[in-house]
């Protein structure tokens, strides 16, 4: 039994303020005719009371629980909510889950981000479903008079064996509701996890597949405005001059005006970067009457530093990759290491900008009036961009009000939320409320963008074939993708990590599991073409250098540990069957990585057909503690490992004269259904720790089992993404 | 402007509009029915796609007076209360993530198993292919319409 000190403060326990009726689409008078989804088919409580800011409780026992994160398609909204029923002790199917609004006085770190979600929030959801629990223990005591320590729960349900008496949650919600909140309150083991550890499926999935409005595009009130930006057709371009009168003219506009997002002197959070500070607004009642106004602006942009030029930039980064770069980790001696070395082995590795399109485009609704502003839609740091629209709109961070919709998707893309700040802006200057709408070629020409990465591997191997010496140096435009204290090092005596990042007007940031996107890739294949050249099966050679990161570590601050990260290996090993049933005619490749705190092993099935790669299977193992939601957490690794692939074999940005030359899914290629792998196997470590995430550690490190398979299977190894440039859809 | 008489799920709808606007944004911004999504305007995602009659249609290029008096059926359209086969299928492999795609890979699989009800995986990549999932839920897309 873990016994925790509980942390809130008094605001915790106030009541929360989300949108009514689960929040969505207020103006819309057919919503009260709406089918009922499962949720709602529980006979709703005609009193609600609240226990926490997590939780209130209704008279008849139905519970309805906050989902604090943004939900981007992790499933946090329903495994989150899971974690405090568990400690809560209710039967699911008396759960409601509604979306909490952005409330920091409750909720701690309303961020997706960084796979945090699930780890970040472990412990404060077990505590406010525990407090709770106690909460209702103690109310029953009270009126049963007996001590508390006799009450027992299970599902819903508060018993007192010796006397035989039993009540509902519900039936002493009202009197806990008054108790005074324990200082600490105990958890329960894992062992006896009812809901933790099941499979549950989506909460939103029935108002998903029938269309039900649950999107920040989908939201709408009453007078509601459309309004769409033109920002600069390339990189370091600004606005010289809008001729918007034919424009003005068409049906159903508004207003056409320039905004500029940030104020002067305005000192920028990192969750600010954007491309573009003015922008053109049209305004207009329709979205498709102010896509055409749109079209009929006449603007002239002038430049303001210089195009970007793929050949340029990729030029750059290799001059850079070249020469002596910052020095982040050195042991032993490597210099020494590769003079002596009988044999060097040296790849460099590439990848370019990617954009993240989120499947829905940015948007985001405001209304702001004199004195508040009301903001709704897809953003995963809604926390941070309350600050950044309060400084914008000279209100105190009180008065502004962020509920967040379902997201279509995030990726990273959605950390930056200069499209709440231009929506704030565009509605207080129509005194009206507006919906800002991107068009996907807004979203994708002025994304912020992965960084194009650039990096040089380099082994020494001594006359006895073994590793004395490991060097790394790369970097990327405004980013590098190096994390030096991750494995190999550790595993090797003479070891150098070097990076560089390369200034650009072209706006990068984070996508889905940044840096390591690309390192992962590009260290996986390089393992393999060290462990080839030394005469090792690549499983074995990595599981070597884990024996020794683990006995007899190098330096101090390796950030893995070795016992898990081999773990994955052997499991996927095993599960395989690798090098003893390996499929007659299919060509393997594998792969290990660690990051976002979660272990993953990968090894990919791969035929050739018409001369292209085809997938047939992928193999995964996965240490990510405990999880919580399994069906769910084996969607998100079969996802992970698509967009791994995906992005790895078709997916690129090129810029010429500062412009992206691809602006939407005509020349910009995504993975498709006949490109995906025809199976996915996914085995998790059973080790009872504490969870870590997944909506990352997946996509990296496939890219290397994904080259390392196409090396088996044409006999050339693939250096630069992506790895079919051109590529047509196959199938 | 010009005014026009649609059958939408069932239900006669008059709306007036500009003839060329994309039947996407009348169900959207006119009617509200939000259940089709908007990807990318150029019929390249597969997000908007909408049955017109049996025939798989991208909603986002398909002018609103071309559609005369064919029936129109959208993700909402599909059953009274939600269990249609397809939608059944898709709860029960709980196959979205984000979900903001799967209104389109629904109708598109709606309409590909009227027209060929047991599709081989094949036949399946063949008639999906248009239809993107950024999230990668195509494993699960799979099985589930090959359970229907």
């Amino acid at each position: 039994m873990t016994i925790v000190k509980t942390t809130y403060n008094r605001r915790s326990f106030l009541q929360t303020t989300v949108l009514a009726g689960g929040g969505m689409m207020l103006g819309f008078s057919w919503l009260a005719s709406c089918n009922p989804t499962p949720e709602e088919v529980l006979n709703m409580p005609k009193e609600w009371f609240n226990i926490n800011g997590f939780l209130k409780i209704g008279e008849n026992g139905v519970v309805t629980i906050m989902s604090p994160n943004p939900e981007i398609g992790q499933n946090v909204k329903t495994s989150m909510p899971m974690i405090i029923a568990e400690e809560l002790d209710v039967d699911w199917k008396n759960v409601v889950v509604e979306q909490a609004p952005l409330n920091t006085d409750i909720f701690t770190r309303q961020v997706a981000g960084g796979s945090q979600s699930i780890r970040q929030g472990w412990q404060s959801l077990r505590m406010a479903g525990a407090t709770a629990r106690h909460m209702l223990r103690e109310a029953a005591a009270q009126q049963w008079q007996v001590p508390v320590a006799e009450i027992t729960t299970a599902a819903g349900m508060l018993y007192h064996e010796k006397s035989g008496k039993s009540i509902g949650y519900g039936e002493v919600a009202s009197a806990a509701a008054k108790i005074p909140v324990p200082e600490e309150v105990q958890l329960k083991d894992a062992k006896d996890f009812k809901i933790i550890g099941t499979s549950r499926k989506n909460v939103d999935g029935k108002k998903i597949v029938t269309g039900q409005p649950l999107f920040g595009l989908d939201y709408k009130v009453e007078g509601m405005l459309i309004a769409m930006i033109a920002h600069p057709p390339a990189f370091g371009m600004k606005l010289k001059s809008v001729d918007d009168s034919a424009a003005k003219a068409m049906p159903g506009i508004k207003d056409v005006f320039t905004i500029n997002l940030y104020n002067e002197g305005y000192e920028k959070q990192w969750s600010d970067t954007t491309a573009f500070d003015e922008l053109v607004v049209v305004v207009g009642n329709t979205t498709w009457e102010v896509m055409n106004a749109k079209k009929a602006l006449r603007i002239e942009w002038e430049r303001t530093s210089a195009a970007e030029n793929t050949e340029g930039y990729m030029a750059k980064m290799a001059a850079l990759t070249a020469k002596p770069a910052t020095q982040l980790r050195k042991d032993g001696n490597p210099e020494a290491a590769f003079k002596s070395a009988a044999k060097v082995i040296e790849r460099t590795y590439t990848a370019p900008f990617l954009p993240h399109n989120t499947m829905e485009p940015m948007n985001f609704f405001a209304h702001v009036t004199a004195d508040k502003a009301e903001l709704v839609g897809p953003v995963q740091t809604p926390e941070f961009m309350e600050k950044t629209v309060a400084a914008r709109l000279g209100l105190p961070l009180e008065k502004i009000d962020i509920q967040m919709t379902r997201q279509g998707g995030g990726f990273g893309r959605r950390l930056y939320g200069h499209f709440v700040v231009e929506a704030a802006v565009i509605s207080q200057k129509m005194n009206a409320p507006i919906k800002l709408v991107y068009t996907r070629e807004d979203d994708m020409t002025q994304g912020i963008y992965r960084p194009a990465y650039h990096v040089t591997y380099r082994a020494a191997l001594d006359a006895n074939n073994k590793l004395i010496g490991f060097h790394i140096r790369g970097g990327g435009i405004q980013d590098s993708p190096v994390h030096a204290d991750r494995f190999p090092a550790g595993a090797i005596d003479n070891y150098l990590a070097e990076d560089w990042t390369l200034d650009s007007n072209i706006s990068t940031g984070a996508w889905r599991a940044p840096g390591s996107n690309f390192i992962a890739g590009a260290e996986q294949s390089f393992l393999d073409e060290v462990a080839e050249a030394m005469g090792k099966d690549p499983i074995e050679f990595r599981l070597e250098l884990f024996d020794r990161a683990k006995k007899n570590p190098v330096g101090k601050n390796n950030d893995y540990e070795a016992a898990r990260y081999a773990g994955v290996l052997e499991l996927v090993r095993e599960k395989s069957g690798w090098g003893k049933n390996d499929p007659a005619g299919v060509h393997r490749g594998v792969s290990a990585y660690y990051c976002h705190n979660s272990y993953v092993a990968q090894v990919i099935d791969m035929v050739l057909e018409d001369g292209k790669p085809l997938i047939q299977k992928v193999h995964c193992a996965v240490d990510c503690g405990i999880v919580v939601n399994p069906d769910a957490a084996i969607n998100l690794v079969e996802g992970g490992i698509v967009d791994g692939i995906g992005h790895a074999l078709y997916s690129t940005l090129t810029f010429k004269d500062g412009a992206a030359e691809q602006s939407n899914f005509d020349k910009y290629r995504l993975i498709r259904h006949s490109e995906a792998p025809k199976a996915i196997e996914v085995h998790f470590v059973s080790n009872g720790i504490d969870p870590t995430g997944l909506g990352e550690p997946l996509n990296p490190p496939i890219i290397g089992a994904l080259a390392n398979a196409m090396y088996k299977a044409t006999g050339k190894r693939v250096y630069d993404q992506p790895f079919l440039a051109g590529g047509q859809i196959l199938g | 402007m010009a005014t026009f008489n649609l059958n939408i799920n069932g239900k006669k709808q008059q709306v007036d509009v500009d003839p060329a606007t994309p039947i996407l944004w009348v169900l959207r911004d006119h009617l509200n029915l939000v259940g089709t999504k908007y990807g990318c305007g150029i019929a390249q995602c597969g997000t908007c796609t909408i049955l017109v009659g049996d025939i798989a249609m991208r909603s986002c290029m398909l002018p609103v007076s071309q559609i005369g008096n064919q029936a129109v059926t959208t993700i909402e359209g599909l059953s009274e209360d939600g269990d249609h086969p397809v939608q059944k299928a898709w709860l029960e492999h709980d196959v979205p993530q984000c979900g903001y795609c799967q209104a389109g890979q629904i109708m598109n699989a709606v309409a590909l198993l009227k027209a060929n009800p047991k599709p081989s995986d094949e036949e399946i990549d063949g008639a999906m292919n248009g239809n993107i999932c950024r999230c990668g839920t195509y494993v699960r897309i799979k099985a589930a319409i090959k359970s229907v």
